[in-house]
């Protein structure tokens, strides 16, 4: 610290510099994936809330979800959480290049699933479906077909699009942690004695996972 | 590294060579929670002042009967924009934000919280949405005027909100969005930190007790912010969608919308008190110098507070039209969470008893919480009654009520924690004789604004109306409430006026001038960098006044 006394610019030292407790970190991965729950938890009240209002328009309005686009999304998520996981035992027994490529194929997946998902909602903007960003309801053109649909299909489709964006978002948030994680991987700073980086990514990865197999059921599967 | 001659540079001075322009970066980039916890001081307090003027234009424009200064349309932007200030920018994150950081660690003997750059960052967060929350002020201008804003009540309920002034009302909600997410990270940090960082031998039950009312405070802004933030952030999306999510034209439930807002917004009311009660707590023992009666009582009830003040929000919607069973369920729920509240009163009455009070100005100011809040939370009742509340709901003995609970209780506990806490941040003392006036005039005005707003609400005189009929039983009372104002606001003047002024000119004080026994009270004044020379070992608890009355929790 005496060094910086009379420095141009005063910065202080990190207390930790030596202090490290992964115990820490892990509780404060934990509490945070707690507000992600509430988060989409909130989503999943309007849903429950609504469906149970539209109960013959949800069903009615989810049939035209594709269900088979759905399950191979949901199947990819799902491997996605595998490879995570034979990553983080992979660093522990010292197999870093396992773990690179596992990363490389969990980034991978992610992308798939972007696709998948980007191409599902181009088809229903094709088709009329479509949020648009003007403010009124007249919008003209294609979002004239969303105005038009009972009250029940407009709330299942802007719940749908709502839901499944925040969770595009999140997949998306994954994917870049991941890529920085790769580098640490590289760098040596997540290693075998010190995985918990790589861990806290994991349960976050495992949270959008098991948020999507949530959504999947409640969007594709009551139609 | 905090040992050696550097160890007695205080954290004000450890810069204190350079001098430059740009000197203020050394605070606004400082990762110490101390530094964070003075700059949410200042913040806070700049924002506090603003609505208090405004507070006070509403109560001027109240005075007589007619329109006095304002319009209609403004008076409705004023008292929205007061609510919004005082409520996000001030009174929810003021005391965990300033105390907690500041005093958090100390009092667990650490050196740091667990995640300082995350500290920081809240902060940061925290100067953002207060921007943005400002800029909404320059939206949706009348014509004819020069400021606009939103003009719909903090409680932003559709389908109303959906209507009016698109661009402000968004800012608004975006800015109150992101100011949630400051308060969740600082509420992670604070949780991990007393789960990690507490000195050896500080164990669960020797933590002094404003450490476990900031605990139970953390685990309400982890869970319920969440909600709101999405909730909100749904209002601003439906603007720019063509979906109705709460407008009943479109097939939204507007109702919806108020469940999920108060499902935070109720728990957001502890958020406002908890700290308060932990801070009086401390002031209590220490200005009776006896050890606090009930210690376990105490910190149980505040877990109970923020665990049964999770199911009690809908008695913000007894009239919209719930089933009567709901009602029931919520009409409970708040009848019970008097029960830990009136726990801790007692508890404070009781350590009260016998011990050798002194009255400095921490002191008065926690006395006057425990009326105030007393006088809030038993009006509360009233409220929280199926019956009554029909006839008292929308009316200015809501008002009342919970700024009795969130100033008389949230401000008041607040300003007892800056009066007691003031020598140890700053190692002077602001001026006795001037603390003691300021805080008299404080609770003069204070009950001479809202007492009458009771009498008016039972009268029915709504709330959030710019205007009332001249009658002789509005008119008396609206003077008096409106005079109570100006009185307060003086109040107010007074004693930012005597903390501003004497932290470069007050008296310099000794490391432990109340005769504290907390660890705070332990180190240096103000503290060293990293807090403690060594880290200290705990052997006793946190009011240890050698003194073992019957009934308490032997240390």
């Amino acid at each position: 610290m005496s060094d910086n006394e009379g420095a141009f610019f005063y910065v202080s030292e990190t207390p930790h510099a030596e202090h490290v407790d992964r115990e820490g970190d892990r509780l404060a991965m934990w509490l945070f994936l707690f507000t992600e729950i509430l988060l989409f938890g909130a989503l999943f009240l309007a849903y429950s809330v609504y469906r149970t209002q539209y109960i013959d328009d949800f069903e009615e309005a989810a049939s035209h979800l594709n269900t088979t686009v759905g399950t191979v999304n949901t199947l990819i998520l799902l491997l996605s959480s595998l490879t995570v996981v034979v990553s983080i035992v992979a660093i522990r027994k010292g197999n870093k290049m396992l773990a690179v490529a596992m990363m490389f194929i969990t980034i991978v997946c992610g992308a798939a699933f972007l696709i998948i998902k980007s191409f599902e909602w181009k088809e229903k903007f094709a088709h009329g479906i479509q949020l648009s960003l003007k403010t009124t309801v007249d919008a003209g053109g294609a979002s004239e077909i969303l105005g038009n649909l009972p009250h029940g299909q407009q709330v299942f489709y802007g719940l749908y699009f709502v839901m499944t964006g925040l969770h595009a978002l999140h997949v998306i948030v994954g994917m870049i942690i991941f890529a920085i994680v790769t580098v640490l991987i590289f760098k040596d700073v997540i290693n075998k004695k010190d995985v918990v980086i790589l861990e806290n990514t994991g349960l976050y990865w495992h949270i959008v996972d098991l948020i999507w197999i949530f959504l999947f059921p409640l969007y594709y599967l009551i139609g | 590294m905090s040992n050696g001659a550097t160890s007695h540079i205080s954290y004000l001075d450890v810069d204190r060579k350079y001098k430059g322009p740009l000197s203020f970066l050394n605070w606004l980039w400082s990762i110490d929670h101390k530094r964070i916890g003075v700059m949410y001081l200042y913040t806070a307090f700049l924002f506090f002042l603003v609505a208090v003027g405004i507070g006070v234009c509403i109560k001027l424009e109240k005075m007589y009967p007619g329109q006095q200064y304002f319009d209609p349309d403004t008076y409705n932007r004023l008292f929205t924009t007061h609510s919004v200030i005082m409520i996000f920018l001030f009174i929810i994150p003021a005391l965990p934000s300033i105390f907690g950081n500041f005093f958090l660690p100390l009092m667990i003997g650490a050196k740091d919280v667990s995640f300082p750059r995350i500290n920081l960052l809240s902060y940061w967060v925290y100067l953002l949405g207060a921007l943005i929350a400002l800029s909404g002020l320059f939206f949706h201008i009348p014509e004819g005027h020069w400021i606009g804003g939103a003009n719909t009540g903090w409680t932003f309920t559709p389908p109303y909100s959906t209507q009016e002034g698109a661009a402000a009302v968004s800012t608004t909600l975006l800015a109150a969005f992101i100011l949630g997410w400051g308060t969740i990270l600082t509420g992670i940090n604070f949780i991990v930190t007393i789960h990690r960082m507490r000195a050896p031998g500080l164990t669960w039950f020797k933590l002094p007790l404003f450490v476990w009312a900031s605990y139970a405070t953390s685990w309400i802004t982890v869970l319920a912010t969440p909600v709101v933030g999405i909730t909100l952030m749904l209002q601003v999306l439906e603007r720019f969608m063509p979906i109705g999510w709460f407008d009943p034209a479109k097939g939204g439930d507007p109702i919806l919308f108020q469940h999920m807002f108060w499902i935070y917004s109720h728990p957001a009311v502890y958020v406002m008190i908890l700290p308060a009660m932990g801070a009086v707590t401390e002031i209590i023992a220490v200005f009776s110098q006896r050890t606090i009666f009930g210690y376990k009582a105490i910190a149980f009830s505040s877990i109970g507070i923020a665990a049964v003040g999770y199911f009690v929000w809908a008695h913000h919607m007894f009239l919209v039209g719930m089933s009567e069973t709901a009602q029931f369920v919520f009409s409970f729920f708040t009848f019970l969470v008097a029960i830990p509240t009136a726990i801790k009163v007692f508890n404070w009455t009781a350590t009260l008893y016998k011990g050798s009070i002194k009255l400095d100005p921490p002191m008065l100011f926690a006395l006057a919480f425990i009326f105030n809040f007393s006088i809030g939370g038993l009006t509360g009742l009233f409220l929280g009654a199926l019956s009554v509340d029909v006839h008292l709901h929308d009316t200015d003995f809501v008002v009342a009520h919970f700024h009795y609970t969130m100033f008389g209780g949230g401000g008041f506990g607040l300003f007892a924690a800056v009066h007691y806490w003031y020598p140890k941040m700053f190692g002077r003392m602001y001026n006795m004789l001037l603390a003691k006036i300021s805080f008299w005039v404080l609770f003069i005005g204070f009950n001479t604004l809202y007492i009458p707003m009771f009498l008016l609400g039972l009268m029915g005189m709504p709330r959030r109306y710019h205007d009332y009929v001249s009658r002789p039983y509005f008119d008396d009372l609206q003077k008096l409430s409106s005079i109570g104002a100006m009185i307060l606001a003086t109040g107010v003047i007074l004693m930012l006026f005597n903390w501003a002024f004497h932290t470069k000119r007050g008296k310099k004080v000794g490391d432990n001038p109340w005769n504290g026994k907390t660890l705070e009270w332990q180190t240096q004044t103000p503290p060293v960098l990293f807090n403690f020379d060594e880290i200290p070992i705990v052997t006793k608890g946190p009011y240890d006044y050698g003194d073992d009355h019957e009934g308490s929790d032997k240390k």
